[in-house]
């Protein structure tokens, strides 16, 4: 018998098929990963006496239901608006105010007695009314995350001036999954360092109960 | 003689697109991977505030996400237009959270739940009082680390728009 040979599969319309394909990723891709401000809640335990805090310590921070702040520290209160919150907060947590044990070697600020004594004390408080708004909430989380960020890139880089990188860029770095390990075990050390050194004291206050 | 001359078309020869395919393929298969398909159908209107310190939230497979918002307007009818929780493709109530965090750690490897991040993707417009019971929620189900997830952008021009 003759042999016949297979005829050709005609693959003109390949490129049609592939187009249709690639319309219908296009349209269904979300590249972006999420990305937002990352926090850690208390756990849920009952203190049975809370330890006492010097009130010049505390910089007090209420946002009432109509998205307005009162701020109380140093024995005064006063309405601050959203946009002079980083800078207050820089003050306090930088002030130094502290004495003998309490001496901040590394704070800038003014060293007024009746604000913060060092880093290590300064707790910043936020209490919010139930009719907050989330995006003002955010907004005051953003800003307080900022002054910390702001300070800590300081000393970051004045611990650190050859590196070439800041605390926030640091610790981006030693996030990627993309840095070696030996560069991150380097990374590691710096960072828990600035860490210790201006710990986040930010706390909400329980909600109340009404 | 006229059997000697050349053919001169004046038109140009046409391109091959014989790699076209090819071409689209390789876009084909770019998109594919990097695609990730939406998992929940939104039902609530979820309009992300913005805010300029964040952090990335990498490994999707450990993020437990709380979507909250007013129901969208397709179930404006029948949940009304106050803001609600939804959790995978329902409505729920505040209570169903903790059941909600044990049934995505039980999903997940033993090794991996102390990695579990619960994403908070809450509306603008929602109000404190809910957020705040969800967090209360979060702490008795000791799910400690979370995330506000927002958009990236200045907090405070936003907020004044």
């Amino acid at each position: 018998m003759a042999k016949r040979a297979a005829p050709e599969v005609n693959a003109g319309s390949m490129a049609d098929i592939a187009f249709l394909l690639l319309i219908f990723f296009l349209v269904t891709t979300t590249i972006e990963t999420d990305s937002g401000l990352s926090r850690k809640l208390p756990p849920m335990e009952d203190v049975v006496d809370p330890p006492v805090i010097k009130e010049k310590n505390i910089f007090q921070l209420n946002v009432n239901k109509n998205n307005e702040l009162f701020l109380k520290t140093g024995g005064e209160e006063k309405v601050i608006k959203l946009k002079d919150l980083q800078k207050a907060a820089v003050d306090f947590l930088d002030n130094g105010g502290g004495a003998g044990d309490d001496a901040c070697r590394r704070c800038q600020g003014k060293k007024n007695p009746r604000s913060s004594d060092n880093f290590d004390k300064a707790i910043i408080s936020l209490q919010n009314d139930r009719g907050t708004k989330y995006e003002t909430y955010i907004a005051v989380q953003n800003e307080i995350l900022a002054a910390y960020n702001q300070l800590r890139n300081r000393e970051f880089l004045r611990d650190n001036p050859n590196l070439g990188v800041n605390f926030v860029e640091a610790e981006k770095m030693y996030n990627d999954p993309r840095t070696s390990e030996e560069d991150k075990e380097r990374l590691k050390e710096k960072l828990e360092k600035i860490k210790l050194l201006i710990p986040q004291k930010f706390s909400e206050a329980e909600p109340k109960k009404s | 003689m006229s059997k000697f001359k050349k053919k001169k078309s004046g038109d140009l020869p046409a391109i091959s697109t014989a790699s076209l395919p090819d071409i689209v393929f390789m876009l084909l298969f770019f998109f594919m991977v990097a695609t990730v398909m939406r998992e929940n159908t939104l039902m609530i209107e979820n309009r992300l505030p913005a805010a300029d310190q964040v952090e990335k939230l990498d490994k999707k497979d450990l993020v437990m996400y709380i979507y909250v918002g007013k129901p969208s307007s397709s179930y404006k009818d029948k949940y009304g237009t106050e803001p609600r929780i939804q959790l995978n493709d329902k409505f729920a109530d505040v209570s169903e959270i903790q059941a909600f965090i044990a049934a995505e750690r039980a999903s997940k490897r033993e090794e991996l739940v102390p990695f579990l991040t619960t994403a908070l993707k809450v509306d603008r417009e929602a109000n404190m009082g809910l957020v705040t019971d969800i967090k209360q929620e979060l702490r008795k189900a000791n799910a400690l680390k979370i995330n506000y997830t927002t958009i990236n952008g200045d907090a405070l021009a936003s907020l004044n728009r």
